[in-house]
């Protein structure tokens, strides 16, 4: 491992470098447990039908709110958790193993919907969002993505114009996880607000002139909620303006490396759901007279993609808690993120294979597993931006 | 009212169990839990404090095991109960089932409790015997296997699940209660709950705190000793009943379900 030395007078970070401590505490593991518990007994008996009636999971919503899982990593005076990024991935990645759509509506909202309030709105927004938030009685929404931005986020196009005291927004947005749903109480948008200044700002559903479109057809993630939005003249008091003005940019880049630590458990957690299936099936499934879990074939997958589990898991966590210590963790983030969204992928087609034809039947959670994991590698930051970012880090 | 429930760490549920041949017991290494039949008896005493009926001042946890058991105890206190007592001692090691009963009912005494509730088995030494063994040293009626509870002033009338059928019994309070796992459906604890968990009070006793005589526990102090230990015998096939006459495969289904008294 490449070492930093540190500067003067931080002896921290080169403690925590060489103190490597894979176990969690006490609480971590009875925090992951919870959601263990929670995935298995309350989401997975529901998790095909959900998928099947691409039906928002409003019931296991509120379960979570109530167990305190909609706003974990939040202090506690707004209502959170007061647990820390490694508990929230843990949560997460607990809940991928047995469906993503759940994992994702809980992410998003965690990382992507109350995260910007959290962290650059003020007092009275805190005041105004936050405990319905982390009590998962409104959920959140974070929309960066344009038709004309994707990758390219910068290129917003939405523009906002001051017009007496209030935001005039107009504009379109795309793809914007949990924006339409019965509970969705905002969304923070990327807007151009003047020459070459972007700003966030906070627009409400129910806001005049704001539209949430129809839910998309999607390969995957059927009960969870992303749909486009349009801005026709939408307006919102100008105290809705998110941090100071001109800091968008900064604001959404900060974001996406939060939410890449959520979305990197998710695939960490496809991933070992795709291995705790394909494992079961394998050693049920009899052909030429033996367990197929018998055959080397079948056990050199199943070795490698519980090893490939390991080390992404590894990475993931220590993005957290890179997080939780205060460090920077962008390359960590984007690391985490750019394999597992790559392992999810594979882990899901090798445990389709493993099920043969029966991997292709809905019946079997594996084929959903493999509609589900291809998101991985396109949402917050597709691979190809990953590499970039990562290669930037890097001095490349 | 005070309810004391007996909590036991043992091995996760997922972990397939191993015997360590050489010392004859249940190789307990690997991801551990509390013991899923208490769960239920934490549930069945968070019921009856907030059932209202009697007024519960007190849920106290008490475990007897190693130095890792004090997370059954913070998972307890996360499912509500109020403190928690960790009973830890070398010389406890390699108790036997009356031991263990014996050292729990030293605690218990000190405690005196109004009502002591514990899993009718624990996941690992599956011994379904505590409840007695406890209920014995403190001179208290025991009822086993009790799958419904309803508190009333001084007594309790429970329903316990005998071989066929069950049995509605009212008893005297204090009383020692083990619950089967239908008696409830246990709460989550919430994410609060288990962070909160660690400041709730555990107060940690040796033999010498509680009184144990050490003579009578740890495995000198056992009078058991396991000679041979085995995997259960494999369970016989099953009967198939080919459909060729309906009329004819419902009369056999009928006849093998009444020869086994399963229908009432
Ligand atoms: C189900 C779902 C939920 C989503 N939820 C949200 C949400 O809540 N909020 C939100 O804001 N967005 C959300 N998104 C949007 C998502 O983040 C974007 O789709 C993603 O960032 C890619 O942008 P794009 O679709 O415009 O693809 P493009 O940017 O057009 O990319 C097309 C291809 O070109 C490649 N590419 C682009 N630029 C480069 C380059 N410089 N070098 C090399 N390759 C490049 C990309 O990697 C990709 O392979 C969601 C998307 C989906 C499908």
């Amino acid at each position: 491992m490449h070492l930093k030395r540190p500067a003067a007078g931080r002896s921290r970070p080169l403690r925590s470098l060489l103190a490597v401590d894979f176990d969690l505490s006490d609480e971590q593991a009875a925090i992951q447990r919870l959601a263990r518990d929670f995935a298995q007994g309350e989401v997975r008996p529901v998790a095909e039908e959900l998928d099947r009636e691409k039906r928002f999971p409003y019931e296991l919503v509120k379960q979570m709110g109530e167990l305190g899982l909609m706003g974990i990593p939040y202090p506690e005076s707004y209502g959170g958790g007061g647990a820390d990024t490694l508990s929230y991935a843990l949560v997460v990645e607990e809940l991928a193993r047995v469906d993503s759509s759940v994992g994702i509506t809980l992410a998003a909202h965690t990382s992507l919907g109350t995260w910007p309030i959290y962290a650059f709105g003020d007092e009275s927004q805190k005041a105004e969002w936050m405990p319905g938030l982390c009590a998962g009685e409104t959920l959140g929404a974070f929309g960066l993505t344009e038709p004309e931005a994707g990758s390219d986020a910068a290129n917003v196009r939405t523009r906002a114009r001051l017009e007496d005291g209030e935001w005039v927004i107009d504009g379109a947005k795309q793809f914007i996880t949990n924006s339409g749903t019965d509970i969705s109480g905002f969304v923070a948008i990327t807007a151009r607000t003047g020459e070459g200044e972007i700003s966030n700002i906070i627009v409400p559903n129910g806001t005049p002139g704001y539209a949430v479109g129809q839910a998309y057809r999607k390969m995957g993630w059927n009960a969870s909620d992303t749909r486009p939005l349009s801005f026709d003249g939408a307006r919102v008091p100008e105290e809705n303006l998110l941090g100071p003005r001109g800091m968008g940019f900064k604001q959404f880049m900060q974001t996406l490396d939060g939410g890449r630590i959520s979305v990197s458990a998710m695939g960490v957690g496809l991933a070992q759901g795709a291995l705790d299936e394909a494992l079961a099936y394998a050693r049920e499934r009899q052909a030429f007279g033996k367990s197929i879990s018998k055959f080397q074939a079948i056990q050199a997958k199943l070795a490698d993609i519980s090893t490939e589990i390991a080390a992404a898991r590894l990475l993931t966590y220590k993005a957290a808690k890179e997080k939780d210590e205060g460090r920077n963790f962008s390359l960590t983030a984007a690391q985490a993120k750019l394999k597992t969204g790559r392992l999810a992928v594979r882990a899901a087609e090798e445990a389709v294979q493993i099920h043969g034809g029966y991997g292709y039947i809905e019946e079997y959670p594996v084929c959903r597993f493999y509609r589900d994991a291809k998101i991985l590698t396109i949402g917050e930051g597709t691979d190809e931006v990953q590499q970039m970012v990562i290669a930037r880090a890097l001095g490349a | 009212m005070k309810i004391c429930v007996l909590v036991k760490e043992v091995p996760d549920a997922a972990v397939e169990k191993r015997i360590d041949q050489s010392s004859k017991r249940i190789d307990r290494s690997g991801e551990k839990n509390l013991n899923p039949f208490d769960t239920h008896a934490i549930e069945a005493a968070m019921q009856v404090k907030e059932g209202g009926v009697v007024d519960v001042e007190e849920v106290v946890a008490v475990t007897m095991g190693p130095e890792s058991a004090f997370r059954a105890l913070h998972k307890a206190v996360s499912l509500g109960a109020d403190r928690s007592i960790h009973l830890t001692d070398d010389a406890l090691a390699g108790s036997d089932c009356c031991a263990t009963g014996y050292a729990l009912a030293k605690i218990l005494e000190e405690e005196s409790p109004d009502l002591v509730l514990l899993g009718q088995q624990s996941d690992d030494g599956e011994c379904y015997t505590m409840g007695a063994i406890v209920a014995d040293h403190l001179r208290m009626p025991s009822l086993t296997q009790v799958i419904k509870m309803d508190v009333e002033e001084g007594k309790l009338r429970c329903e316990r699940q005998a071989e066929y059928g069950y049995d509605t019994v009212e008893i005297q309070l204090p009383a020692v209660i083990s619950v089967g796992d239908a008696i409830n459906e246990p709460r989550y604890p919430s994410l609060k709950a288990i962070m909160g968990a660690k400041k709730k009070q555990l107060d940690t006793k040796g033999i010498a705190d509680a009184g144990i005589e050490a003579d009578r526990v740890g495995e000198g102090g056992s009078r058991t000793s396991v000679l041979s230990i085995n995997p259960p015998p494999a369970k016989q096939a099953g009967e198939i009943i080919e459909d060729e006459d309906t009329n004819e495969t419902v009369g056999k289904i009928v006849s093998w379900l009444e020869e086994r008294k399963l229908l009432a």
